[in-house]
């Protein structure tokens, strides 16, 4: 067993949030469209979220006295790890279903994975973090992975 | 406008066929907006002191998600009605800042002629021209 990764730290894994059911607006697709400079007429007017909207939509919406001084929350998914520095991430994301506005939409995250590796500078430690995003109908809509490194 | 481009048809496509590149040189304005829409508060997109002394940047970061929805505008222009993007992974390599000018861009890789899948690994670019954020996509063809 590797050093960083101790047993109170790998019990984190499998931990799930609670769900998030937010509904979808015509108003909120058509700032995330114009913020991310689409040239999409479907996604300007709001018809249809673009993909990538549910990152804005679930993004957490965390009171200001939660903020950090550097103006970032406490994921309250992650265990306290060993390492501190965050290097690149990186996403996975599978699409089944077109989002609409009236659309009500749950996520639920999951920790999936923690893991080490050896880096060119020590050693780094990975997490994964699954969301899967259901419909009303409890259909799929999304399921995206994010990678993170810490180092 | 990307709006009135013909139909993508699966037998004229080739392995090696490149997608439209675009520029995007993000201001202050635009990155205050998407993390407003995120309701992302990290001080390295707006403060510029704070990004510089305490977060030892040389500018401020654009978000990297920003980069991923870029990749996707890319795959979903060149697609237009002919299909759906089905998946994507990419991450972000390295950080870039207000000021510079990122483009994005992508290749076919491989054709699934039976399922109607293309493979497509799409990029960001700095003016430099190094990729600062990959990715692979698959798209399926109606």
């Amino acid at each position: 067993m590797s050093s960083l990764l101790s047993d109170e730290l790998m019990s984190a894994v499998g931990r799930t949030s609670e769900p998030h059911r937010e509904i979808v607006t015509r108003r909120d697709i058509r700032k995330y469209a114009i913020a991310t400079d689409s040239r999409q007429a479907k996604y300007l007017s709001g018809d249809e979220a673009p993909p990538m909207f549910h990152v804005s939509l679930f993004w957490d919406v965390v009171p200001l006295d939660e903020l950090s001084p550097d103006g970032v929350s406490i994921d309250s998914l992650l265990p306290t790890f060993p390492l501190k520095k965050a290097m690149a991430g990186g996403l996975k994301i599978d699409y089944f279903r077109t989002i609409r506005p009236g659309d009500w939409l749950t996520a639920t995250r999951t920790l999936s994975a923690i893991y080490e590796k050896a880096g060119r500078s020590g050693a780094l430690i990975f997490y994964e973090v699954v969301m899967d995003i259901m419909d009303d109908e409890s259909r799929l809509v999304i399921r995206e992975k994010t990678t993170r490194i810490l180092r | 406008m990307p709006t009135a481009h013909p139909a993508l048809e699966l037998d004229q496509l080739k392995v090696g066929d490149s997608l439209p590149q675009r520029t995007f040189t993000p201001d202050n304005k635009q990155l205050f907006l998407y993390n407003a829409v995120l309701w992302n508060a990290h001080r390295i997109h707006f403060d510029h002191p704070y990004a510089m002394e305490v977060e030892e940047y040389p500018g401020l970061v654009i978000a990297g998600p920003l980069l991923g929805d870029w990749m996707h505008q890319c795959i979903e222009e060149w697609l237009g009605s002919s299909g759906r993007l089905m998946s994507i992974e990419y991450s972000n390599r390295s950080a870039s800042y207000i000021g510079e000018s990122l483009s994005s861009g992508g290749v076919i890789t491989q054709i699934d002629k039976a399922n109607r899948q293309v493979t497509l690994e799409v990029f960001i670019t700095n003016e430099q021209g190094d990729i600062i954020a990959p990715g692979v996509a698959t798209v399926e063809l109606t």
